[in-house]
């Protein structure tokens, strides 16, 4: 499944990134294959989505969370 | 860090792309030695992907770069001590003889993270230092490090594939570089070597070089390598929830669609009404002080032309700036306190889907509300927006945004025609009237965008991606240093500009060509004369009559016929000319204008205006529709050279700057004019 699927509170790990030019900046701020993501919490329009991932929070939209492959949901 | 070691002020806050450009300090070591520091933009790692990250890697990769380091010192955030060692391992590979500076340690302690300092500095092979910015310790210890000899190293923790390593042995000789991973990084940066483009292009082919799979590649392994690190350095004593979960409980009510909308405009209305409210005591007091001081110069001074200058000229146009200071440095102290807290990038996030539909990006807030007080470093700021789009009709809009130098001219042309009254007894009228400005330049900031939107084209896909502070105290400290750093550039600055236009300006008020000035002088004695003595209402007519004559007179009477359609009289005409040269010399261009000659006179500015009569109708100069209509005309028009400046610095190419001030000239005319012909 894809990370823009998950719901805030709901867990996953992070199997790898589709699109090419945001892969590199996504791994760059810690969304590696293998780390644990996290749904906080969405905007007032559902999007853009906010997502731990190690020590930190990294926002992004809809359409970008689209493109990262997770598996292993649990709430 | 960076204040600590230089004894600078320079500007920080709770959030990524605060700095924008590199900042240069110096300090002596022990033994005399000065060490140059330059403070680069923090990037995530050594392949930029947005402008201000651009600046940090294009002097870490270019030897002739005059700010190019002899040794690399590299702050790694001990709360997020994998990511922040990505950058910071790929630096000791470039062959920098690097330092670690261990930050916000009692973050992490607080977190029960424990931190392995011995064994950090032993995997790293580097020395690491524990600091802490707020109480300077561990400065001494990286005085010490800096001063020790240090000698280049070579690649260490990513082990260069094998086919990789053949292609850049080929490029070795073009790069004239013995470190692979360097000349395997300025390969990624296509353009660096322009003049040996076709040989390198040529090895490319043979060697299906991908730039992007080879980075992701690099940085997949990198982290695989830093996890051993982390794991062998950091001991986890059962990790508490407590912060994390009223971040979350923030957040969730901050994004909330209702409450976190209400929260906003809250803030914002709070904002407004301590701009008026807070700052009327302050503001009072200055004017009291000017006043006094003028009239005490005045009798102490000889009665000659230098007293006219110094009292009717160069105090009330430096007092016009500065009563409105208090004003300015509130909203300077909101704004860094809404960055600092971690609020300002929760503005960013909420706003993005809105901003979307009008070409921007949710990062345009922060130039946009940045704009709120200074629009020249807030198009700075634009530079940590990737996509080039974005970031250019940001920093085209941003402009129309109402800064601080837009202030006073608000401030005081809303006093002359609203009344002090409070609305339900809470907030006062003259905030609202404030509110509203800020609003239409928000608007018309967002139409332009709009149109903008339409012309110039997208080339790469506009992204969202940002990190998002947690939420911390302000501290007071970092505060203080905002307001007292911005507000000092705003005097400084425009003190300067506002000295020299008031000096011309009082030249020009107070001689006129030819004998007009005398004749009328002469006519006014002849009235003594037959009188004995001058009514009051017959000496303003001299005064007014004096001014008209005298060579700003001319000037002012020449460009009427343009500015009469907006309901301007030949005043209002000077005081816009010279605000081309910065906005808030209007305050101080008015004061002069009303000053000169008035020695006796210490009615202040806004009480000058309001009895301003048209000599040939009889009516107040400034109605409703005249203010309205200037207040407007201030709204939009680039009245500021600065700003220009750093348009065409950012965007390299004077079309930009150019059109931005050609549409904002139109719409700050065709406004006026609408406006005045509403009104009136």
């Amino acid at each position: 499944m894809k990370l823009n699927e998950l719901k805030p509170g709901q867990h996953a790990i992070i199997e790898e990134i589709e699109d090419e030019f945001l892969s590199l900046k996504l791994l760059e701020m810690g969304f590696l294959p293998g780390e644990k993501v996290f749904c906080r919490f969405n905007a007032p329009s559902g999007d853009p989505i906010a997502y731990s991932v190690g020590s930190c929070i990294v926002a992004m939209r809809l359409s970008e969370a689209k493109s990262v492959i997770v598996s292993n949901l649990t709430e | 860090m960076f204040n600590a070691l230089t004894g600078l002020k320079q500007k920080t806050s709770n959030f990524a792309g605060t700095t924008v450009d590199k900042k240069s300090g110096s300090f002596l070591l022990s033994d005399q030695t000065r060490v140059h520091l330059t403070d680069l933009p923090g990037t995530y790692s050594i392949y930029p992907k947005s402008a201000d990250e651009r600046v940090a890697t294009d002097i870490l990769l270019n030897k002739n770069n005059i700010d190019y380091p002899d040794r690399v010192v590299v702050v790694v955030d001990a709360v997020n001590l994998k990511r922040s060692l990505l950058f910071c391992t790929q630096i000791i590979d470039l062959g920098f003889p690097t330092i670690v500076v261990l930050n916000m340690v009692d973050v992490a302690e607080k977190k029960n993270l424990k931190i392995d300092v011995n064994q950090l500095s032993q995997l790293l092979s580097v020395p690491v230092v524990v600091i802490n910015a707020r109480n300077r310790e561990g400065l001494d210890k990286l005085k010490e490090i800096i001063s020790n000899k240090a000698e280049k190293q070579f690649s260490k923790f990513y082990q260069i594939n094998p086919a990789v390593q053949e292609f850049l042995d080929e490029l070795k000789p073009i790069f004239d570089d013995n470190n692979s991973y360097a000349n395997l990084v300025k390969v990624h940066r296509t353009g660096v070597a322009t003049h040996q483009l076709q040989n390198i292009y040529k090895i490319f082919e043979k060697y299906e070089y991908q730039a992007l799979k080879l980075q992701q590649r690099e940085t997949i392994e990198r982290f695989k390598k830093i996890d051993y690190i982390v794991v062998k350095c950091i001991s986890k004593i059962n990790v508490e929830k407590a912060s994390t979960y009223l971040n979350i409980k923030a957040d969730k009510l901050l994004s909330h669609p209702i409450i976190g909308m209400l929260f906003f405009i809250i803030i914002m209305l709070v904002i407004f009404q301590s701009v008026f409210s807070i700052a009327e005591y302050p503001k009072s007091i200055i004017e009291d002080q000017f006043n006094n001081l003028s009239l005490y110069l005045s009798n102490v001074l000889p009665q000659n032309w230098f007293n006219g200058l110094i009292t009717e000229g160069v105090i009330p146009g430096i007092s016009g700036l500065l009563t409105f200071l208090p004003q300015i440095a509130i909203l300077f102290a909101f704004l860094s306190l809404l960055e600092d807290s971690g609020y300002m990038a929760r503005v960013s996030f909420i706003m993005d889907s809105f901003m979307r539909k009008f070409g921007l990006s949710g990062k345009s807030i922060v130039p946009l509300m940045g704009g709120m007080a200074c629009a020249v470093p807030s198009i700075m700021a634009t530079r940590n927006i990737e996509n080039v789009r974005d970031r250019l009709i940001t920093l085209l809009v941003t402009p129309l945004m109402s800064c601080s130098a837009r202030l006073p001219v608000y401030s005081l042309l809303i006093s002359l025609f609203v009344k002090p009254k409070l609305l339900c007894g809470v907030i006062s009228l003259q905030a609202l009237m404030l509110l509203m400005m800020y609003l239409i330049g928000f608007i018309s900031a967002l139409a332009l965008a709009l149109i903008l939107k339409i012309f110039i084209k997208n080339e790469a896909k506009s992204v969202f991606v940002m990190e998002l502070p947690i939420y911390k105290w302000p501290s007071f400290r970092n505060l203080r240093l905002n307001v007292y750093e911005r507000s000092k550039t705003f005097v400084t600055e425009a003190g300067k500009i506002i000295l020299i236009v008031s000096v011309i300006l009082w030249f020009l008020g107070s001689f006129g060509p030819g004998d007009q000035l005398q004749k009328i002088n002469k006519k006014y004695e002849a009235f003594e004369k037959s009188t004995n003595n001058l009514t009051q209402e017959l000496k303003s007519q001299k005064q007014a009559e004096l001014i008209e004559h005298s060579y700003a007179g001319h000037f002012g009477k020449f460009i009427e016929p343009v500015i009469k359609p907006l309901g301007f009289d030949w005043k209002i005409g000077i005081a816009l000319l010279t605000s081309f040269a910065a906005r808030e010399v209007f305050v101080g261009t008015m004061s002069t204008i009303y000053s000169i000659g008035n020695d006796d006179d210490q009615s202040n500015l806004r009480e000058k205006m309001l009895l301003e009569k048209n000599k040939i109708t009889g009516a107040f100069v400034y109605s409703k529709a005249t203010a309205l209509s200037l207040m407007f005309f201030y709204a939009f028009a680039l009245q500021c050279s600065s700003t220009l400046a750093v348009v065409y610095k950012e965007t390299r190419n004077i079309k930009w700057p150019l059109i931005q001030f050609l549409i904002m000239g139109f719409m700050a005319y065709a406004s006026s004019f609408i406006v005045f012909h509403l009104m009136s």
